[in-house]
């Protein structure tokens, strides 16, 4: 027992030798809150728009000052026919335009009504579609402003409540996103670099003959890790209630249990990736590339699981950090307890230890 | 010129001994490539609902089928209360709780209004706020329908109102694919990894095995060096470019619009600069392992700001300041607009401005900094 506190000593100071890379470490949460929570909203505002008026009468004027005064758009200057739009559209400055046809006002009075057309650059449908939506519903604003009588008497009135997020905070869903993220590329990316470190300085090989287990070994490559992860959780969650007032619903206790064992299984899967390579640069190249992507694009915080293939469907259930997403957004932002998440914990339980006993395995191997 | 040559023979047998960068280099971008855009698809859809109906009328029961059949929500359970609804928004069954009040029909026609009260599960605001403005428009529909069903329950509408019809044109994707936006944008994601990362790590191995002061004291020149490291890794990021381009077709059927050449020439300025890149991180990292993360850390910076995900207009104002400064987002933008929109060169030479601004500022403190540390 003294024996592994020694050890674990002496890869603390490993760890805490390299003051740049700690530096990242802890650096890239806070960057990445700051980002998630204040750049990347799904809010669509400011977008160029471009307006071809052939009517130059009261009406038309009246519709393209709204859509001036609209936060919604960034109105850019008129264009005269449609090759100019096409031009704007090309050099990116515009994603919509809105085109008046000829005698627009005098139109509609008559019994066809006036046409009006809106062109989205639908190559961003999600942007297209709300922008258009926009542009229709302030359309038929005006519509309803010349003409009172068009005001429907007998109407249903939806009444929303917003469950979970009264304030409507555009980062909620990211924040369990990025925490998942985060654990991975720490416990699993410098986990894996670690072991293998030792393989490529030849180091290695002097730990095995020491009187240590070999187990002892990777469990005390593993703990700063593990240390270094929790800080790491501490630091994301103090800013998300302090800086992007998230409140944290569910228990807390529950919480750092549920992050302690989905870190015990990046570790270990970490480990593994480590005992199965021999360079440091393919042990990263796995890990970073390898689980980065998959694990941006597949834990579901980005893109709805429900809109894919099935075959991602299916490769999404073998991340463990979807179902560390799904326990993270119950307990932490809905207030869900235990009972709500035990499948998941289960799920992640076998994961870690199903990727620990293989690591083990590979290790002895190496040992004859 | 022959110092040169050897080097870059060196470098490239290095480059292609090792199966595993090898494969990482061409084999995972391309697959990556294949795949990603199957799951990158932010399209809503299939909004779970389920609604608790205490009425029993027609009206409420002509409201609910109207919902159900609109194509954009799924019935996803029948609870008894209010609370069992909750329940299933808890577990994540359901999005939307839909709960019509006793005497809802009864009052409709009475006082001329009624309110429903629907229940979101607000955590995802994209797809809160998407289905919100489906239901609304569902909505809409309905009470247009309810009121002249109401006022002439014979058909015969009098009211002659201004009309205005309008007609909503999509350009560039008429079939709202997601695919379009998002195949350009992964290459490109794909293309800064391989480019900035790889580079990175491979020089910072001469560093940390101990090679680079083996060739320092040879009589080759620094600058002969840094070519022959930015060359090869040049070379093999056109490549992946090109074959990214070729399963853009081949796969996703998307051909650029715009011409090659100017696509290229962009393609060339950029990975110049993300090679500059590579080698400026190089010359702060000692290990591998510090290498990769100061490069995650970019990429990650990069990847969400370059607007791969988000609008950069919509961003707040020193976000746009920032997004700026990222190369990714010049570029990233560029392949869009010729590859979807077929832009000419004269009509994204700012972007190139850009690019080339950051070639030669990467470069030249990468350079500079090399100097000073060796």
């Amino acid at each position: 027992m003294k024996q592994l506190l020694v050890f674990i000593r002496k890869e603390f100071y490993h760890v805490f030798r390299d003051r740049r890379t700690l530096l990242i470490l802890f650096g890239l949460p806070v960057v990445q809150i700051i980002l998630f929570g204040y750049a990347l909203s799904s809010e669509v505002k400011n977008i160029g728009i471009a307006v071809l008026d052939n009517a130059h009468d009261v009406q038309s004027e009246q519709i393209i000052s709204k859509i001036k005064s609209s936060p919604y758009f960034e109105m850019q200057k008129p264009v005269l026919n449609y090759p100019d739009i096409e031009k704007k559209f090309r050099e990116g400055s515009i994603k919509c335009a809105v085109v008046f046809p000829v005698n627009f006002g005098s139109d509609l009075y008559n019994s066809k009504g006036a046409s009006i057309q809106i062109i989205a650059d639908a190559s961003d449908p999600n942007t297209a579609t709300i922008l258009t939506n926009y542009l229709n519903a302030m359309i038929s604003d005006y519509q309803q402003q010349l003409n009172p009588a068009l005001k429907p008497s007998y109407q249903i009135i939806p009444e929303v409540r917003q469950l979970f997020n009264e304030e409507q905070n555009g980062s909620l869903n990211f924040i369990p996103g990025v925490i998942a993220l985060i654990f991975m590329i720490v416990s699993t990316a410098l986990t894996s670099v670690a072991v293998v470190r030792e393989k490529e300085m030849g180091t290695m090989e002097i730990l095995l003959v020491s009187p240590f287990k070999p187990v002892m070994v990777l469990i005390a490559k593993a703990i700063p890790y593990l240390v270094l992860s929790l800080v790491n959780f501490i630091i994301i969650l103090l800013l998300s209630v302090y800086l992007l007032n998230v409140e944290i619903r569910g228990s807390l206790i529950l919480l750092f249990a549920e992050s302690i064992l989905f870190i015990i299984t990046c570790l270990s899967l970490g480990l593994l990736i480590s005992n199965l390579t021999n360079s440091q640069q393919t042990a990263m190249l796995i890990s970073m590339m390898g689980m980065m992507l998959p694990t941006l694009l597949l834990t579901g915080f980005m893109f709805p699981i429900e809109n894919m293939p099935w075959i991602f469907q299916v490769i999404s259930r073998i991340l463990p950090s979807r179902y560390y997403y799904d326990i993270v957004k119950s307990v932490m932002l809905k207030g869900l307890g235990f009972s709500y998440v035990w499948k998941e914990t289960l799920v992640l339980l076998a994961m870690s230890a199903g990727l620990l006993t293989l690591a083990l395995k590979k290790f002895k191997i190496r040992l004859s | 010129m022959k110092t040169m040559r050897f080097i870059l023979k060196k470098e490239f047998r290095q480059i292609f001994r090792d199966k595993i960068i090898l494969a990482m280099m061409f084999v995972m971008p391309t697959v990556q490539l294949i795949i990603m855009p199957l799951a990158a698809n932010f399209e809503v859809k299939n909004i779970n609902i389920v609604y608790i109906d205490h009425d029993h009328s027609s009206y409420s029961q002509k409201l609910i089928y109207k919902i159900i059949s609109s194509g954009y929500f799924k019935l996803a359970g029948g609870p008894n209360s209010y609370k069992e609804g909750l329940k299933m928004i808890e577990e994540g069954t359901a999005d939307v709780v839909l709960e019509i009040s006793p005497g809802f029909e009864r009052n409709l026609v009475r006082e001329g209004s009624q309110k429903i009260n629907l229940s979101v599960d607000a955590i995802n605001g994209t797809k809160s706020s998407v289905g919100g403005s489906y239901l609304l428009s569902v909505l809409a529909d309905f009470n247009t329908n309810l009121d002249v069903n109401i006022k002439s329950p014979n058909g015969t509408v009098t009211v002659r109102p201004a009309k205005i019809n309008i007609e909503n044109s999509n350009w560039y994707n008429p079939r709202a694919e997601y695919k379009y936006y998002m195949v350009p944008g992964i290459l490109v994601l794909l293309l800064t990894l391989i480019g900035g990362f790889i580079t990175a790590l491979n020089i910072v191995k001469e560093k940390e095995i101990g090679t680079i002061e083996q060739i320092n004291v040879t009589p080759i020149k620094k600058w002969q060096f840094i070519l022959g490291k930015l060359i090869p890794f040049w070379i093999v990021g056109m490549t992946v470019f090109t074959i990214g381009l070729i399963v853009m077709y081949v796969i996703y059927g998307i051909f650029p619009e715009g011409s090659l050449l100017t696509l290229y020439t962009f393609a060339a300025v950029y990975l110049i600069a993300l090679l500059g890149l590579g080698l400026l991180i190089s010359t702060f990292a000692d290990t591998q392992l510090q290498a990769m993360f100061i490069a995650f850390f970019f990429m990650m910076i990069f990847m969400l700001m370059s607007g791969f995900f988000t609008n950069t207009e919509s961003m707040p104002d020193w976000a746009i300041i920032m997004s700026n400064f990222t190369p990714v987002t010049h570029f990233i933008k560029v392949v869009r607009l010729i590859v979807l929109k077929g832009s000419r060169f004269s009509e994204v030479k700012n972007e190139f401005f850009y690019l080339i601004g950051f070639a030669v500022v990467l470069n030249g403190l990468a350079i500079f900094n090399y100097r000073k540390t060796s």
